[in-house]
């Protein structure tokens, strides 16, 4: 998601100035994604730029409020009704990571495999522990984010242990030795273990 | 420590046909706290948590309940600790189709010797904890299966029971019914129980203290909880 969008989404509702469009922010995603104010800003001038927002006056606090303008309308109805495309999430580091594991030499991936699993259990736990603090009266856009991370770490645990399956069933084969250029005396070894 | 074990083994079988469930697990649970055990099928989860309730013995090892150790009881003496002491909820919940919510919940209380009468009460009180005060008289087969789920854990939790096992305690139950029966299970573990939660469902283990994952018999790495959830939140770019 971009901030754009957020930001946009936000003067929706009203014009804001930029402390008032970060606690809102935060506050519409729970805080999992802080913000700070020099994002903000910057954002709000490249929107500005766009001519998706204008600024007003300022008011006696001397802040200036900004509101969105009927091209920023239509950007953001555009945004709302296109679905997010999978290519412009940033690439799965994890699964690139044990792609590499299974054909760097030396490298035990079902160690691999286990430490992401503990630190994603973590995670999971600890969103648990988030939603489960939370009553009955919490907002309902800060629990939909949290099953949101929730449903994520439980998919990259369920892959893990997927792959740790398949490493069982059909085991690496070990990976190829870079040709040497001299005679190894340890050859004969290597292709042994 | 509720629940303790020590340097557990257990074997099946004999000769080339032996199977080492368990090999050298040592696990020991606190009140308060709830502790998961995930694996594949076939890694000992259920061994494990049999081992705990007194229904199996370890080939090696001490299994240890509210400081006793469990293979030094007579029969009798494990009967009546199972009765008092452990709960179980188990996946296959085993309601008696021909007793009512509240008898079902008060018959191991009854079984243990209760009189009827503070079974029953207790048992109301048992179901009132899990939000169905006014279904007590109803049969299990009038009942929904997140309804019946929760007799099942009534049943477990009544009385003072300090250990509660569940096998896969959300069977077959819907994402929203299943979150609370882990409520459930997590508020008697606040209240000063301790539990043990067998899945292999990620986002079920999360409602534990820490997560210990078994692989054929070996507890191969173990998740505590984070000091910090900042940690986890990322700033946004």
């Amino acid at each position: 998601m971009s901030i754009r969008h957020g930001l946009l989404a936000l003067l929706e509702r009203g014009p804001m100035y930029g402390y008032q469009l970060r606690a809102a922010f935060e506050e519409s995603t729970g805080t999992t994604w802080p913000l700070n104010i020099g994002q903000v800003y910057t954002t709000l001038s490249r929107l500005e730029r766009d001519g998706l927002v204008r600024p007003l006056p300022e008011n006696d606090g001397g802040q200036r409020p900004y509101e969105i303008t009927d091209p920023g309308r239509d950007e953001l109805a555009q945004w709302f009704a296109t679905p997010i495309s999978r290519t412009d999430r940033p690439r799965d580091e994890l699964a690139i990571k044990l792609a590499l594991a299974l054909t760097t030499p030396g490298v035990d991936v079902r160690a691999v495999v286990q430490t992401q699993r503990t630190a994603t259990m973590r995670a999971l736990q600890e969103y648990t522990r988030l939603k489960s603090r939370e009553t009955e009266t919490v907002d309902l856009p800060w629990r939909l984010v949290l099953d949101a991370m929730i449903f994520q770490a439980e998919a990259e645990i369920r892959w893990l242990d997927h792959c740790e399956a398949s490493l069982m069933r059909f085991p690496p084969p070990p990976p190829k030795a870079v040709p040497a250029t001299a005679p190894d005396p340890e050859h004969s070894e290597v292709t042994h273990s | 420590m509720i629940l303790e074990l020590r340097d557990v083994h257990r074997t099946h079988g004999s000769g080339a046909a032996v199977v080492h469930a368990l090999r050298g697990v040592t696990l020991g649970v606190r009140p308060g706290e709830l502790t998961a055990v995930m694996g594949p099928s076939g890694s000992g989860k259920s061994t494990l948590l049999n081992l705990a309730g007194g229904l199996d013995r370890p080939t090696q090892g001490g299994v240890y309940v509210e400081g006793k150790l469990l293979g030094e009881l007579s029969k009798r003496q494990l009967a009546a600790l199972r009765r008092r002491s452990v709960g179980y909820v188990f996946q296959d919940l085993n309601l008696l189709p021909s007793l009512t919510a509240a008898e079902n919940v008060a018959l191991p209380l009854e079984l243990d010797g209760m009189s009827v009468r503070k079974a029953r009460r207790l048992a109301v009180a048992a179901l009132d904890e899990v939000g169905l005060a006014d279904l007590g008289p109803r049969f299990p087969d009038d009942m929904s299966g997140g309804q019946q789920q929760r007799v099942a854990i009534a049943r477990a939790l009544v009385g003072d029971r300090r250990l509660v096992l569940a096998d896969e305690p959300t069977g077959a139950l819907d994402s929203q019914t299943g979150e609370a029966v882990l409520r459930l299970l997590r508020a008697r573990v606040d209240a000063g129980a301790a539990g043990v939660l067998v899945t292999h469902e990620a986002r079920h283990a999360g409602w534990a203290d820490r997560v210990v994952f078994l692989r054929d018999g070996v507890v191969v790495d173990t998740s505590g909880p984070l000091a910090q959830a900042e940690e986890l939140l990322e700033p946004a770019s």
